[in-house]
């Protein structure tokens, strides 16, 4: 990499001739081409997934490679989407994934802003207790919250699992909004008391307000999280099929069918479009959410 | 109102709002308390109740049995072949996440690299995408009769297909593979973000000295990275403890157990086994919490030290 040892030139050097300007820049042309083929790689799996979703059950044993279908299959989805009862599981994901949000935001944001910005007794314990607890993996806890659920009759219940999921995770949520509240000016709200605002009014109408890039961030971790969950939506429907999550009801419809490969594929397609779409619509703060657990 | 009326009202009222503070900030507190404290600390102190009852279902009663659930569990060699597989799996995620996303991320940090932003998005997305349909689609791509994979293979010119996720030998690194490419994304995120904190001027520095781009790495970047590297090694190790849903739907642990890891083995005894046991499942839960905490607490451990290192040094 000789480039790296003189100063930086943008264009290149008048005299320089055409073959050595191609020498110079190999190099990055050898990189470029690395990157597509690991990026073709990355995506192979969801484009072989969208393909085969559009072909006929047979062409998907017998096309090998071809990724474009010879007739467009597009009954798969009609099957997956009512046979397969995935219509059913997508509303399911929504009102479970929509209302998990709701809760895991405001919660985290009341806790947050009075373990950041105030001091009181027990703070520390409570601070200390959450961080103890901020990698409990779900294979540690899912019995006794099974046991829980079921006790406080919420276990075939989408309340239930809202319930589970909203109290199981995002402690860091809390940490990433109080070290978000703490670090805001004393003025704001000696501002705002002095005009008569309470403590509440202070929290809803100044700080949470202030608070909208993290909000953005935690509502989407919180989203990707809930939508993606299994282990849980997996356990508390194992009685009532009508409570299947997607992730979940892909599972079971491949134990069911597992000769329909292109309905899987459909079903899968159904499944994951919503969260990519998402993504790309907002993957700055997507990236910015996860790239801020490592700066703080 | 006069100047004195005002000064003693707000002496008054401060005084109320002390008081009126503190309740305000334990509601403020209260669903946070109730949620997790229903839903994720009283689990954990449950579970060692759990462990040491025999306890065959949800429905049924159970039986206080001391510490014989755990022997049971540490005699099952089943269970530690689980926390061998839990292990290999994580050395063999963890290392190659941490350091070919390093790799990645240090060529997207390059500001010459043209479409960078549309290498990070694809690299990325396959974190978006739910992990139990990653698993199933995996079935397929790999599957050894008529899989994209195998056809690629045959395409290469081997002859027969390898049945990567059917094979005892292959599924645990085939899985392994699949859960590196799943998660790469948010290493390579880290990455960047750690890369965006060394400051240019320094690498300016270095080029003017005459420095290439072996020796920039080495006595700049890297040293400058060491407490990302820390943190990132501590996210990463953490996350493969949680492969559950990947696993279950991939291979359910199979072939011959050869991918069962913990959480797949509490799995299996608490509520895919035709009796239940649920005490049994919650001692290897324990066992398991244990587990992560202390290669937790070993980590945590390490980040002091390095700390405490780089004080000295400085």
């Amino acid at each position: 990499m000789t480039t790296l040892t003189r100063p930086a030139r943008p264009t290149a050097p008048p005299g320089e001739g055409l073959g050595r300007r191609i020498a110079r820049r190999a190099p990055w042309w050898g990189v470029l081409l690395l990157l597509a083929v690991l990026a073709l790689v990355w995506v192979y799996p969801f484009v072989w997934m969208v393909s085969a979703s559009l072909k006929s059950s047979l062409e998907v044993f017998t096309a090998g490679l071809t990724l474009v279908p010879e007739d467009f299959a597009w009954e798969n989805y009609s099957r997956a989407w009512t046979d397969a009862n995935f219509g059913r599981y997508m509303v399911n994901t929504v009102i479970l994934t929509v209302s998990t949000v709701v809760i895991v935001v405001v919660r985290c944001a009341l806790a947050g802003y009075v373990l950041g910005r105030y001091r009181f007794r027990g703070q520390k314990l409570i601070i200390g207790v959450l961080v103890a607890t901020l990698f409990v993996p779900t294979g540690y806890t899912i019995i006794p919250i099974v046991k829980l659920s079921m006790e406080l009759g919420l276990l075939n219940s989408l309340t239930g699992m809202v319930l589970a999921l909203s109290g199981a995770a995002n402690v860091s949520a809390i940490l990433i909004y109080a070290g978000y509240f703490r670090q805001l000016p004393k003025e704001l709200e000696e501002a705002a008391t002095v005009d008569g605002a309470g403590f509440g009014r202070v929290f809803f109408q100044i700080m949470l307000p202030l608070s909208m890039p993290v909000t953005a961030t935690v509502a989407l971790l919180t989203f990707l999280a809930t939508w993606n969950a299994f282990f849980l939506p997996l356990v508390f429907s194992f009685s009532d099929p009508d409570l299947r999550t997607l992730s979940v009801g892909m599972q079971a419809f491949v134990g069911e069918n597992a000769t329909d490969w292109s309905g899987m594929a459909a079903a899968g397609v159904i499944s994951i479009l919503p969260i990519v779409a998402l993504f790309l619509f907002l993957q700055r703060y997507f990236v910015e959410g996860i790239a801020g657990a490592v700066k703080s | 109102m006069a100047p004195t009326e005002l000064a003693t009202t707000g002496r008054r009222k401060r005084g109320i709002d002390t008081r009126r503070q503190t309740i305000w900030i334990w509601a403020f507190l209260t669903p946070t308390i109730v949620l997790y404290g229903l839903y994720t600390l009283y689990p954990i102190v449950a579970s060692y109740w759990y462990s040491l009852v025999e306890w065959n279902g949800f429905s049924s009663s159970q039986r206080f049995v001391g510490i014989s659930n755990y022997q049971a569990v540490l005699a099952d060699p089943a269970f530690w072949s689980s926390v061998r597989i839990t292990l290999v799996f994580m050395l063999l995620v963890a290392p190659a996440r941490i350091l070919l996303s390093l790799l990645l991320a240090m060529l997207l940090n390059s500001p010459k690299l043209p479409l960078r932003n549309l290498f990070r998005t694809v690299y990325f997305l396959p974190v978006v995408t739910t992990t139990a349909i990653v698993g199933v689609v995996m079935q397929f791509v790999f599957d050894p009769a008529s899989g994209p994979f195998t056809a690629f293979l045959k395409a290469l010119g081997a002859d027969t297909g390898i049945d990567f996720l059917g094979d005892s030998g292959t599924a645990l690194v085939t899985a392994a593979a699949v859960y590196v490419w799943k998660f790469f994304g948010i290493t390579m995120v880290y990455w960047l973000a750690a890369l965006q904190t060394v400051p240019t001027e320094l690498y300016e520095a270095a080029r003017i000295d005459g420095a290439g781009a072996f020796h920039i790495f080495r006595y700049v970047t890297l040293p400058l990275l060491v407490p990302f590297l820390l943190i990132i090694t501590v996210l990463t190790v953490e996350d493969t403890f949680h492969a559950f849903d990947l696993m279950q739907t991939m291979t359910g642990g199979g072939p011959f157990f050869s991918t069962e890891i913990i959480e797949i083995y509490i799995y299996r005894w608490a509520f895919s086994a035709s009796i239940p046991q649920l005490g049994f499942a919650s001692a290897a839960a324990v066992l398991f919490g244990l587990f992560v905490m202390v290669v937790g607490a070993l980590q945590a451990w390490a980040l002091v030290v390095a700390r405490r290192s780089r004080k000295d040094l400085s």
